[in-house]
């Protein structure tokens, strides 16, 4: 089901720890136009966040990789966001999606896909072993300002 | 992210401040468990308030600070957590398992 959009932006960049916050912030300033109310700016900076992770950690474990962010400005005042990498791949999506499931040993909570989808409306993961992993999720922002030309 | 120890009387204050995603918790992780096996407290009390910005890697940290206060058979305690950090510790269930106020 693709919807259509008013505005989209890309992003791509390297698998380095540093770009998590990158990520947030672009995310977060892409989405201001939306006028996004201040809890909705936070849901939306810390599933990007567990995303975006997930790509840095998981998919490129001794390695660099690319990490994809593509958003969306959707009808209804919807974002959309989907990261992408082409990293290892998940075997057991369903699996992975449990609270407490994880593969990331102590450094892990394995509560990334979990707190995703409790702040986001829609979360849909798609992901082929050896081939990589896609990360989509929706919210509809309230949007503050009622009033329409 | 910043890690501040304060120590007095056995009891550990960890004054955390900055970004606790995972680029930041990497060292902060460390630290903590370095301050608490220097300062063995009996209690410790991990201070939120300079956190800007947290997600499941906090979670991490935390979890592994107070398991380690449990091998040293004392308490801990997450105080002055900001909105954001509290609703990513109330939707991964956290409030059971650590004492937040
Ligand atoms: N992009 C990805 N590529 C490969 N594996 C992934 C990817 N994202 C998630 N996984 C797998 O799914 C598991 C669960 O992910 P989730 O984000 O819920 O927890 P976590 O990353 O292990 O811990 P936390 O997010 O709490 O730090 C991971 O441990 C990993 O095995
Ligand atoms: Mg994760």
């Amino acid at each position: 089901m693709k919807r259509k959009s008013s505005n989209e932006f890309t992003l791509e960049f390297l698998s380095r720890s540093a770009n998590e916050g990158f990520a947030r912030m672009a995310v977060a300033c892409f989405a201001a136009q939306m006028d996004p109310t201040l809890n909705e700016l936070e849901d939306i900076k810390t599933a990007v966040s567990e995303a975006v992770t997930n790509a840095i950690v998981h998919a490129y474990p001794n390695a660099l990789g690319k990490v994809t962010v593509h958003g969306r400005i959707c009808e209804g005042n919807v974002l959309e966001i989907t990261v992408k990498d082409r990293g290892r791949g998940i075997p057991d999506v369903n699996q992975a999606r449990q609270p407490m499931f994880t593969t990331g040993g102590e450094e892990r909570s394995g509560m990334g896909f979990t707190i995703m989808e409790s702040f986001m409306d829609h979360l849909v993961v798609k992901s082929v072993v050896g081939r990589g992993t896609s990360v989509q999720m929706r919210k509809k922002l309230s949007s503050r300002l009622k009033v329409q030309k | 992210m910043e890690l501040n120890a304060k120590s007095t009387d056995r009891n550990l204050l960890l004054e955390l401040s900055g970004e606790l995603d995972h680029h930041g918790a990497r060292d902060a992780i460390a630290e903590t468990e370095r301050a608490i096996d220097a300062a063995l407290p009996r209690r410790l009390m991990l201070d939120f308030s300079g956190v800007t910005f947290m997600d499941s890697s906090g979670i991490a940290l935390i979890l592994r600070a107070q398991k380690r206060m449990q091998n040293l058979g004392g308490s801990m305690v997450v105080c002055h957590v900001p909105q954001q950090a509290k609703r990513v510790l109330e939707a991964a269930g956290i409030c059971r398992l650590v004492a937040v106020r």
